[in-house]
């Protein structure tokens, strides 16, 4: 009898470490991308807020849960665009310039939801979600089934973005091209490379993917948005993708070890157990801190990332 | 045939006008040099031929026709290519895929074809190179080599070498310059930037010297003598310093015993280096870079630990010591790659002078920085060594290389250090820079100072040191004094076919 409830307990967990784990590893890929352009994002948190609330109102009022998606899209798309013209086209600083975007995709999602919504109050209101899709066959296979094979649909999307993502930054001329802009943008210059081209696609596919993630949260696994929906996950983003080194094996890895940690301590608290939860929530932090100062000699880091290229000068 | 014309072409930066007003033509079939001192305005001008800078008077022609380059895609479609005076390269990247870069489509990325190209050219210059390391971790060399590549790669119409020989053997230069006699021949246009006259008078059909970013005249390179390039250049003429007398050499200050650094098997280790100088004396280094001058100079000055053997400074054994240490002892260095190992080049000049000694006085009182000590100093600096600068609280990121040798030179010899280590100090440094610098050492020894001088120029070499050393595969495989130089002698030891440390002595 024990040893059953270990083992829902147990399966519980990872169902939900993958499920946690999706939008984390949908929004880290996109980063990474972003990253290896040269271009630190630090507006996820903004854009998985606006782009969740993008597509809840889109189900909201068209009741079509594919267009919550393409809507949730293109809001994620909306905001990095903005980042792009800041950072790409004007040079802001981009640390500056994804912090303000933070603040303004969620302080506009939040306005726009009180000038649509005035009367009814928020909170209450839920739409449908997207159902789970059981993968013949697969999903029957005992534990792996459900933990990898009865999740949502975005979910088979993210993990086959990985290895399509790995061949796109390792196998393809524009992948040769982004790594150089990040690595050495006048290198890439130099060669005719356009950085104002790499850059903006990068931060557009970066938008794209964070903009699934934040449809996930909100018409996937909610049906609600809330102003707090992204909940942090912006930043774990970033910790993996540190911690995954910019390597897409390892961003899988660090998002579903993530998401397991997460999903451990919902399941814990659930049960209302003493331990200290907030310490497993700090645990993504430390851990990318650990990875940080293991790989410090083999780090992947593109070398020009966070400063603004400017042709001609010294 | 006239390929390109500039036609008063001036381009400001902030505080400098780096070309003023200039107009030359370059013909095809011909190869043509850019001649003048650092900060002249060489780069700039060749950079505004390659669409980097944008004029801000004046105009450009190609064929006849006007030419206005946004960026270097432009003229990379109209067939000009550059090779870049500091490497562009993307260290993380292999060779192939340096090389691959902005000639792809976006799609499938296909390196066999690249691949099969490089080959063919590695085998034309005789480069023995490793197409799949990361070009990061190449020989300066190399690296230089693969820049060349990258260029070649293109098929262009005209070649702009920005002192594309620095970092090259004296063989390389050689076969890059058959090579660049093959492409005049055929009807393609060059032109070259170098500091070495040899080199100019040797290859260049015209030339077109540059003073302060203006043009003092284009001449046919056969109607002139070298000579008086340089009057033109500096304004002045330049006599080849030479340390004509030699006093005696002291008590020893240096002294290297059986050092060993890094695999044997490895590139650039050392392997066992024997060698000892004595105050008043310079001790020459030459040889083939890559023989693991890198290695000596890192260890001696504490920047590498050594895996064997004793580096006795004084009476103190000075091997794995971190460099701070080393140089309280009374150590100057100057290492080659001044960029990235002397300089902070987003600090201004008078902090870069006052770097290392920050936190002394006068240049800290109680552990809080004295801007006007730091100010000071440098004035004095920048008037003692002539640097070209707008002042000394000026970024020193982009001052001219011959500038920031200087800075450098000021800041290693400021305190007077009984021992001083220098690495291809005259390295991408004008005439006339360089024999300031060359001065430098001689008043450097002659106050009593012992000098290591380690250096790929080899007439520099042999022209100021006491003995002579040449290393070759982490060794000093021969020694000479000064009285003695044998220069057939030198070349077997450079090639590797003597080494009169083995008991078995190769005989040529
Ligand atoms: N991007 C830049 N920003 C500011 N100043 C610059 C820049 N490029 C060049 N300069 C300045 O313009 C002048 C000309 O520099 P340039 O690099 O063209 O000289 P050079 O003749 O190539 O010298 P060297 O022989 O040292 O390479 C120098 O005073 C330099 O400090
Ligand atoms: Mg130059």
């Amino acid at each position: 009898m024990a040893d059953e409830i270990t083992a829902i307990f147990a399966l519980s967990v990872l169902v939900g470490a993958v499920r946690i784990g999706v939008p984390l590893l949908l929004a880290a890929i996109g980063e990474m991308v972003v990253e290896r352009s040269g271009i630190l994002n630090l507006g996820i948190e903004g854009t998985l807020t606006f782009s969740a609330f993008g597509a809840f109102v889109a189900v909201e009022q068209t009741g079509s849960l594919v267009f919550g998606v393409v809507a949730g899209v293109l809001s994620g798309m909306l905001v990095s665009l903005v980042m792009a013209v800041l950072t790409v086209t004007f040079k802001v600083e981009q640390v500056v310039a994804g912090l303000a975007l933070n603040l303004l995709g969620i302080g506009f999602a939040f306005y726009l939801l009180r000038a649509i919504f005035s009367e009814s109050g928020t909170d209450v209101l839920s739409v449908e979600t997207w159902d789970v899709v059981e993968i013949p066959l697969l999903s029957s296979i005992p534990w792996i089934g459900d933990i990898f094979f009865s999740q949502h649909w975005l979910a088979y999307v993210a993990f086959a973005s990985l290895p399509l993502v790995w061949f796109g930054l390792n196998r393809t001329g524009f992948g040769l091209e982004l790594r150089s802009v990040g690595d050495n943008p006048k290198a890439a210059d130099l060669r005719g490379v356009s950085i104002a081209k790499v850059q903006y696609l990068a931060l557009l596919f970066g938008g794209f993917m964070s903009g699934l993630a934040g449809s996930f949260l909100s018409i996937f696994s909610t049906g609600q948005f809330f102003p707090a929906i992204a909940g942090g996950r912006g930043w774990i983003a970033l910790a993996i993708v540190i911690f995954g080194n910019w390597r897409p094996g390892r961003i899988l890895i660090g998002s579903l070890f993530f998401g397991f940690l997460e999903a451990y301590q919902l399941t814990l608290q659930a049960q209302g157990s003493d331990l200290p939860l907030n310490l497993l929530l700090a645990m993504p932090y430390v851990l990318t801190i650990v990875a940080l100062v293991v790989n410090r000699s083999r780090s992947n880091s593109p070398l020009h990332l966070g400063a603004p290229y400017l042709r001609g000068v010294r | 045939m006239e390929l390109l014309g500039v036609h008063g072409v001036t381009t400001r930066f902030p505080g400098v006008v780096a070309n003023d007003n200039v107009s030359l033509t370059i013909h095809r079939g011909t190869v043509h040099c850019l001649l003048g001192e650092n900060g002249a305005g060489k780069s700039t001008l060749a950079e505004t031929m390659y669409g980097v800078h944008r004029p801000d008077e004046g105009y450009l022609t190609l064929n006849g026709e006007r030419l206005d380059l946004r960026s270097p895609k432009d003229s990379i479609a109209k067939g000009i290519g550059m090779v870049h005076q500091h490497f562009e390269l993307v260290k993380p990247l292999a060779t192939v895929e340096n090389v691959a870069l902005g000639t792809t489509g976006p799609g499938r990325l296909d390196l066999g074809k690249v691949r099969a190209r490089l080959e063919e050219l590695c085998e034309a210059y005789r480069i023995d190179l490793d197409l799949d390391t990361p070009v990061g971790g190449l020989p300066v060399g190399l690296q230089q080599w693969v820049e060349i590549l990258k260029t070649m790669y293109l098929g262009v119409d005209l070649l702009i070498l920005d002192e594309p020989t620095a970092a090259l053997t004296p063989v390389g230069v050689e076969r890059l310059f058959e090579s660049i006699r093959r492409m005049r021949d055929d009807g393609l246009a060059v032109i070259l930037i170098s500091h070495k006259m040899h080199e100019v008078t040797g290859i260049s059909d015209r030339v077109t010297v540059l003073r302060k970013g203006k043009v003092i005249d284009t001449v046919q390179t056969d109607s002139v003598q070298a000579a008086d390039l340089v009057r033109m250049m500096v304004g002045r003429s330049v006599e080849l310093s030479k340390a004509t007398n030699h006093p005696p050499a002291g008590e020893t200050k240096l002294s290297v015993t059986d050092l060993v650094a890094g695999e044997p098997s490895e590139r650039g280790s050392l392997c066992g280096v024997s060698f000892d100088v004595g105050a008043g004396e310079i001790y020459g280094i030459a040889g083939v870079s890559g023989n693991g001058q890198d290695a000596l100079f890192d260890t001696i000055v504490g920047v590498r630990e050594p895996d064997g053997g004793t580096i006795t400074i004084d009476d103190t054994d000075t091997a794995g010591m971190d460099p701070r240490t080393v140089s309280k002892l009374g150590v100057g260095s100057v290492p080659a790659d001044r960029i990235n190992q002397a300089l902070l080049m987003d600090f201004n000049i008078d902090e870069n002078i006052g770097l290392g000694r920050h936190g002394d006085r006068p240049f800290s009182i109680r552990g809080v920085l004295q801007r006007m000590a730091f100010r000071r100093r440098a004035e004095q600096a920048i008037e003692d060594y002539e640097i070209a600068c707008p002042s000394a609280s000026h970024i020193t990121r982009t001052l001219s290389g011959g500038n920031l040798q200087k800075i450098v030179m000021a800041r290693e010899l400021e305190g007077q250090p009984d021992l001083i280590i220098v690495h291809q100090p005259t390295r991408g440094l004008d005439i006339s820079a360089a024999e300031n610098v060359r001065q430098r050492l001689i008043a450097e020894r002659d106050r009593g100072a012992a000098i290591v001088l380690m250096s790929e120029d080899l007439d520099e070499v042999l022209s100021l040191s006491t003995r002579v050393g040449v290393m070759f595969d982490g060794k000093i495989v021969g020694e000479m004094h000064h009285d003695e130089l044998d220069l057939d002698r030198i070349g077997a030891y450079m090639a590797g076919v003597l080494d009169t440390t083995d008991t078995h002595e190769v005989v040529v």
